[in-house]
């Protein structure tokens, strides 16, 4: 944009703001105050509080984005209370108490499916404490021994006697009681609150309209903002002309926000918005105004034959084994750069007080401690003078999780206006341009096949960007992203690989281009799942033998990915031949701690268009805390999986993303939607993950049916790029 | 300006070209009615209109006048007593809920003309985007409501 110099335009330099208005609110919307924390007493520990009326409030440190951890993680924490789950309410402490309590709630990252499984242990163990605790209150005021009472529902009895009271009124003397030292867990066979198919506690306010979401705060004396960063990436705000929208409505401030953006302050977002589209603002674009997708894909078709790579699982030598195979394959696939697109977009309200010595935000996050940080080290107040109040989010999908650059914009742009609350709402078009985004990578895949057709040799070499060089570069290890090989490992609980290869390589050749990458549902799961289960396809059909016996022979030593890759052929009925016109795949997966297989049954209508008909999905999830929760999550993790691989992707052009609405970037709709049947099968030795496992293998199966349907290789993604009408 | 919402009358001072989203929202203070896009194709912010499905945020206030009923989420039932939304909750429907709004007012729109509809009758009239993925819930809801089996 080029801008004229004369006196009737002033053009401000980057850090200055200039006030261009001064409405005041001409209306008033009662204030929601959904984050309001009202401290509950009698607090029994950190994680139950129990009011005089019996209600049972359970704290929860991790947060709900749909995957229903809450409801999930209250009912483990009721189980070992033993209260009346009728009673159970949940409230979320905030980031800043936690702090002031030395972590006393531990972590509060919702993400990797890490929610339920990595706080089990502690929650269920505050729940069994407080139990304790009220049971040794009554005792004591009953002058016996605790081990003569018994309780159910929250009704304490002492059995001898016959005298019972209740939770409520022994809370008080509960809570002046020392924690017990020795906590006994349940056994999961006997639980009975855990492990039901139990109604999740927040859904009635989510079809009233009543729940608050972030977008939807309203707070005394609020004003809303709008932004705009320079769309491409690393570039900067050269200056903006606050002339260009000088007497519009509502608009009260246009301020910059770092080096990179300039918002607009007014009473209503839609004048925010509205005056943000008019105003005139000068980028400098930067050095990466000519990257496109086309030299990303140079910079890591370069990758797939580089020397210095990073290694993720060697064995034997692959090499000599190739040379030796009766055959080989080679093949090459590619994934692009995908969008969280959230249906809810980021936003966040901030509020200095006047005397600009403390923060409060109120934002959607994943990851409360790390809005906090962000909020602290974009104010330059020490963490104990900021304050996050965490609200419900529509939509996570790891979006939410590391990168808080919404909460750190709203903190600058509301710093313009101490004491007062300031709205943060990215529109649409912001939120997909200025994602974090499922990184782009391409595979190189060779495999020997020796004359019996057993898989000899395997090399995977991975050309593309690491996630936590772009996000987190402190956790790369020596340069080494290990996240890139999620699924491929050679040995540990999160993901490992279950194929015996006798001869392996599968190593990264680390290429960023300047797209933020991100954590999206699956992570790089995803594509790994993709190459690996898509190219084994390709050698079974090499080999000559049906898919499923080739995995199988390779699976002896991993019973547990064996187990859920059986239960979907046998519920699909692989022995038998699908149905006229209908065609199946199949693919497995670990990840994230849980086991996973999916078969797909697809067929191609005559204009060369997927129908998926039915997904089979199994999950070795190790415990189930709520089984219709689980399958929810089966299903979701589909919708997802397969809007990406069918119809999703981001390109740049310029330095910038291309696709800014839902019309160019579409999503699966409910007419796509395959049925779903879930086998929920826990074997009941570990914790593993459920909100992201599934996900890893939506796309392979249904790539590997489309195989099976018209010998058609479907190598790179999406599939809009590719016509499959029969030649 | 006075538009009619929820059987309730506001006299408003906006500007015509103010999408009646952000009016229901930031002028009427009802925020059940969902931003997701801003051009009609996600259906987070469908409401009714004289009993129609409308999408609200790409259509400037101006087309509205005090006479048509206008019904948002929060006016769908007293109570939250509609079938559609009875089934929703018998279901769990939601995950995030961020859609759920929308997508309820096309279900209840989708049955009050066709009280018993068919699988291609329900794909037709859902085309609203949910990347929680509830699709097969909101049918089996719809189903539920609309008293059809399976």
């Amino acid at each position: 944009m080029n801008f004229s110099t004369g006196t009737s335009r002033r053009r401000f330099l980057a850090g200055s703001a200039a006030a261009v208005g001064g409405f005041s609110l001409g209306f008033h919307i009662p204030a929601g105050d959904a984050a309001a924390q009202t401290p509950a007493r009698p607090e029994i520990n950190a994680w139950v509080v129990i009011r005089p009326d019996e209600t049972v409030v359970i704290r929860v440190a991790r947060i709900d984005m749909g995957q229903g951890t809450v409801t999930g993680l209250a009912q483990l924490v009721a189980e070992e209370l033993e209260c009346d789950w009728a009673k159970v309410t949940t409230e979320y402490p905030t980031p800043g108490q936690n702090l002031a309590r030395n972590r006393v709630w531990g972590n509060f990252q919702t993400a990797g499916s890490q929610g339920i499984r990595q706080s089990q242990d502690y929650v269920r163990k505050g729940g069994a404490a407080a139990r304790m605790m009220l049971i040794e209150a009554a005792a004591q005021s009953w002058k016996v021994p605790a081990s003569e009472c018994r309780v159910a529902a929250g009704v304490i009895t002492h059995t001898p006697s016959g005298r019972s009271t209740t939770y409520g009124k022994v809370a008080d003397a509960a809570a002046k009681l020392d924690p017990p030292k020795d906590i006994v867990l349940k056994d999961p066979k006997s639980w009975t609150i855990a492990g039901r198919p139990l109604p999740r506690l927040d859904t009635a306010d989510k079809v009233d309209g009543r729940k608050v979401f972030g977008i939807d705060l309203v707070l005394p004396g609020m004003v809303n903002a709008a932004i705009k960063a320079c769309p491409v990436f690393g570039g900067k705000l050269r200056g903006f002309d606050p002339a260009s929208v000088a007497g519009r409505s509502g608009v009260k401030k246009v301020v910059a926000v770092g080096d990179n953006a300039v918002a607009v302050i007014a009473d209503t977002w839609w004048h925010a918005q509205s005056a943000l589209d008019a105003l005139r603002i000068d980028w400098d674009e930067g050095p990466n105004a000519r990257s496109s997708s086309a030299t990303t894909a140079a910079m890591l078709r370069e990758g797939l034959t580089a020397k210095e790579v990073f290694v993720g699982n060697q064995a034997g030598d692959p090499d000599a084994a190739l040379a030796a195979a009766a055959k080989t394959v080679e093949a090459t696939y590619s994934v692009p750069h995908q969008h969280h697109a959230t249906m809810e977009p980021m936003n966040a309200t901030a509020r200095w007080s006047g005397g600009l010595d403390k923060v409060e935000v109120w934002c959607p996050t994943q990851n409360g401690e790390s809005a906090l940080a962000t909020a602290a080290a974009a104010s330059g107040l020490p963490p104990q003078q900021c304050e996050v109040y965490r609200i419900d989010l529509g939509g996570g999908f790891g979006r939410r999780a590391t990168s808080h650059d919404y909460v750190r914009q709203a903190v600058l742009i509301a710093k313009e206006m101490p004491g007062v609350p300031v709205k943060l709402i990215w529109s649409r078009e912001e939120d997909m341009l200025h994602g974090w985004y499922h990184p782009v990578t391409m595979c190189k895949l060779t495999g020997g096949l020796d004359a019996q057709g057993n898989l000899t040799a395997l090399k995977m070499r991975i050309s593309g960007q690491s996630i936590l060089a772009g996000v987190n570069p402190n956790a790369l290890q020596n340069g080494r992203d290990p996240i890139t090989f999620q699924g491929l490992n050679p040995s540990g609980t999160e993901g490992r690989l279950g194929y015996a290869i006798p001869n392996l390589l599968i190593d990264h050749a680390m290429r960023n281009p300047p797209v933020p990458p991100g954590f999206w549902r699956g992570v790089n799961n995803n594509q790994n799942a993709v190459y690996l289960e898509c190219f084994i396809d390709e050698l079974a059909h090499a080999a000559g033998q049906d898919p499923l016996a080739f995995r199988r022979r390779m699976l002896g030593g991993s019973p547990k990915h064996l187990a859920v890759l059986d239960a979907v052929a046998e519920r699909a009925g692989w022995s038998k031949p699908a149905p006229a016109g209908t065609f199946r795949g199949i693919a497995q997966h670990m990840g994230y701690g849980s086991y996973v297989a999916a078969c797909a049954e697809i067929s191609m209508t005559s204009s060369g268009q997927v129908k998926i008909h039915r997904i089979i999905a199994a999950t070795d999830c190790g415990h189930v805390v709520n089984p219709q929760q689980v399958a929810a999550q089966i299903e979701g993790s589909f919708a997802y999986g397969l809007s990406a691989m069918l119809m999703q992707e981001i390109t740049i052009k310029d330095g910038r993303v291309e696709q800014e609405n839902f019309d160019t970037y579409p999503c699966l709709l409910l007419q796509d939607m395959p049925a779903v049947e879930s086998i929920i099968m826990p074997s009941g030795d570990f914790w593993g993950g459920v909100g992201e496992p599934t996900i890893f293998v939506a796309a392979p199966a249904v790539l590997n049916a489309i195989f099976a349907a018209t010998g058609k290789r479907i190598r790179d993604l999406p599939l809009k790029n590719h016509d499959l009408r029969k030649a | 300006m006075r538009l009619t919402v929820n059987g309730r009358t506001h006299d408003l001072n906006v500007d015509p070209d103010t999408p009646l989203l952000w009016v229901i929202r930031e002028q009427i203070g009802l925020t059940g009615t969902k931003y997701g896009c801003g051009v009609a194709q996600c259906g987070a912010c469908s409401v009714h209109v004289d009993g129609e499905v409308v999408r609200s945020c790409s259509l400037p206030v101006s087309a509205f006048g005090p006479d048509q009923k206008i019904v948002t989420i929060e006016g769908l039932s007293a109570g939250a007593v509609h079938p559609i939304q009875q089934a929703w909750i018998a279901l769990d429907v939601p995950q995030c809920g961020y859609c759920q709004s929308g997508q309820i007012m096309a279900a209840a729109a989708l049955l009050a003309k066709t009280p018993k509809p068919n699988d291609e009758q329900i794909a037709e009239a859902m085309q609203n985007i949910c990347r929680c993925g509830t699709y097969n819930r909101i049918k089996a809801g719809i189903k539920q409501a609309a008293g059809i089996a399976g």
